[in-house]
């Protein structure tokens, strides 16, 4: 087995287990955020890597009928869901303004002290 | 060679990882994902995703930083407390690594022309969106037509997740409002 | 940014022509790379650009808070509405062969429209979010822009 026939693989769960440690040990509610991004993104990483075809080119039909083409539907599926991705960032970066507005840190242990402060 | 470029990216684009999650300064981790960003959509490119590379470029290095950016304005710029390594997560995070490497053994090599994802749905697209559709790009004829149930559903997430923020921070609603 | 005249003037030059480059995405991807999301996303940025290098004061008198409002439903409406033209026309929900006298045609009018709501709604939807985010905190009670000579101890804008 050649090692670079799963580097992909290898690279996406490296950043998968990134992301997913700076969300659940990452005191930063920003860090946190900042660590979803990158779990989203390995998660693209593994669907286009999957849809490549040796020798093949963009899904852009062509009169040659020769060409061959990369696979269209992992681009389709990744495509809608990098703009659901910054959808749902913009709401979660504005829960952390509205909760650093009410309790004055984005912190979670000192959120966590307040809350226990007031019962 | 375009194998050769496909491994620098991603190992450029770990090591941005690694350096934006251990960085103090927020303004630092937060241009860092942008830069990151920017890499995986120079990847996309190069792995035939052009549409893909588009939105990435836009979105990730541009607007998601922006509102990083605006968020970072209305809070605080460092992270306070020091990021001492924790054993737990590190534990639970190394175990779910290691189980999930474990799981690509069985995975189809690397543009495997033969890998089950080239073999069920995708043929057709390739092949009959031309007649079906009359439009050269693939990706809009699948994204628009033969799933446009999904690419509504996405819209509608949009359309929701726009209308969260408004109820949160709000365009034209009262301050006095949020101190109870 | 009162001061920043190679910014301002650089901005003053790009922002056409990435705005013409959105409307370019979004009419010509049926035939190369692009489409509705990636239009959206372009269009969108060139409009916080715009906001974020004149001030959020100036960007709210070129693109009205109303406007957009109505702007983000409207795309969903557009695409809910062609699937229910679809239907109307004796066809399925979202089946665009039925729009048009032929098939080829219809789905070609079916997929203009259906990206033109998906642009509509990613645009001015990330715009509103940029906009609530860089107007935040800086309102007086009646929900107006708090202009820097009505409040003098604001922030400057940044």
């Amino acid at each position: 087995m050649n090692w670079i026939d799963h580097y992909n693989y290898w690279i996406v769960i490296f950043l998968m287990m990134l992301g997913f440690y700076a969300i659940i040990a990452s005191d930063n509610l920003v860090k946190k955020i900042i660590g979803l991004n990158i779990f989203q993104t390995s998660v693209f990483v593994l669907f286009i890597s999957m849809g490549k075809v040796p020798g093949g080119v963009a899904p852009i039909l062509r009169d040659d009928p020769t060409v061959l083409y990369s696979n269209p539907l992992p681009h389709v599926l990744i495509l809608t869901a990098i703009v659901v991705g910054v959808a749902t960032t913009a709401l979660a970066l504005a829960l952390v303004v509205r909760i650093h507005e009410a309790y004055g840190s984005i912190e979670e242990d000192e959120i966590h002290e307040q809350d226990q402060l007031a019962g | 060679m375009s194998t050769l470029i496909d491994l620098i990216l991603l190992t450029l684009m770990a090591i941005t990882a690694i350096a934006a999650l251990q960085l103090k300064d927020l303004f630092g981790a937060v241009m860092l994902t942008g830069i990151y960003s920017l890499l995986s959509a120079l990847w996309f490119l190069i792995l035939d995703a052009a549409d893909v590379s588009f939105t990435e470029a836009a979105v990730g290095a541009g607007i998601s930083t922006v509102l990083m950016l605006g968020t970072l304005a209305l809070t605080q710029r460092n992270e306070k407390s020091p990021s001492h390594p924790r054993i737990l997560p590190l534990f639970v995070v190394t175990i779910t690594g290691a189980i999930l490497v474990y799981g690509t053994l069985d995975m189809p090599a690397f543009a495997d022309p033969q890998a089950p994802i080239h073999t069920h749905v995708a043929p057709h697209y390739i092949e009959k969106s031309g007649e079906e559709i009359g439009i050269p790009n693939i990706v809009t004829s699948v994204l628009a037509s033969y799933r446009g149930y999904d690419t509504l559903g996405e819209t509608t997430v949009i359309f929701t997740a726009c209308i969260g923020v408004l109820l949160l921070l709000g365009i034209g609603r009262r301050r006095e409002d949020d101190e109870s | 940014m009162k001061h920043h005249s190679i910014l301002r003037i650089i901005t003053k030059l790009l922002i056409p022509l990435i705005l013409l480059f959105a409307l370019y995405v979004q009419f010509h991807g049926d035939f190369g790379p692009g489409g509705g999301f990636q239009a959206g996303v372009i269009f969108a940025a060139g409009l916080i650009l715009y906001a974020l290098v004149f001030g959020l004061d100036t960007a709210s008198e070129v693109i009205k808070e109303w406007v957009l409002m109505i702007l983000v439903p409207l795309g969903v409406l557009i695409y809910a509405g062609v699937g229910v033209a679809s239907l109307i026309l004796g066809g399925n929900f979202l089946d665009y062969n039925v729009l048009a006298h032929d098939p080829v045609h219809g789905q070609h009018l079916g997929i203009l429209l259906v990206e033109l709501g998906v642009g509509v709604t990613v645009a001015a939807g990330l715009t509103t979010i940029f906009f609530a985010f860089a107007g935040r905190g800086r309102r007086n009670p009646e929900g107006a822009l708090i202009t820097k000579a009505a409040n003098p101890t604001q922030e400057p804008q940044r």
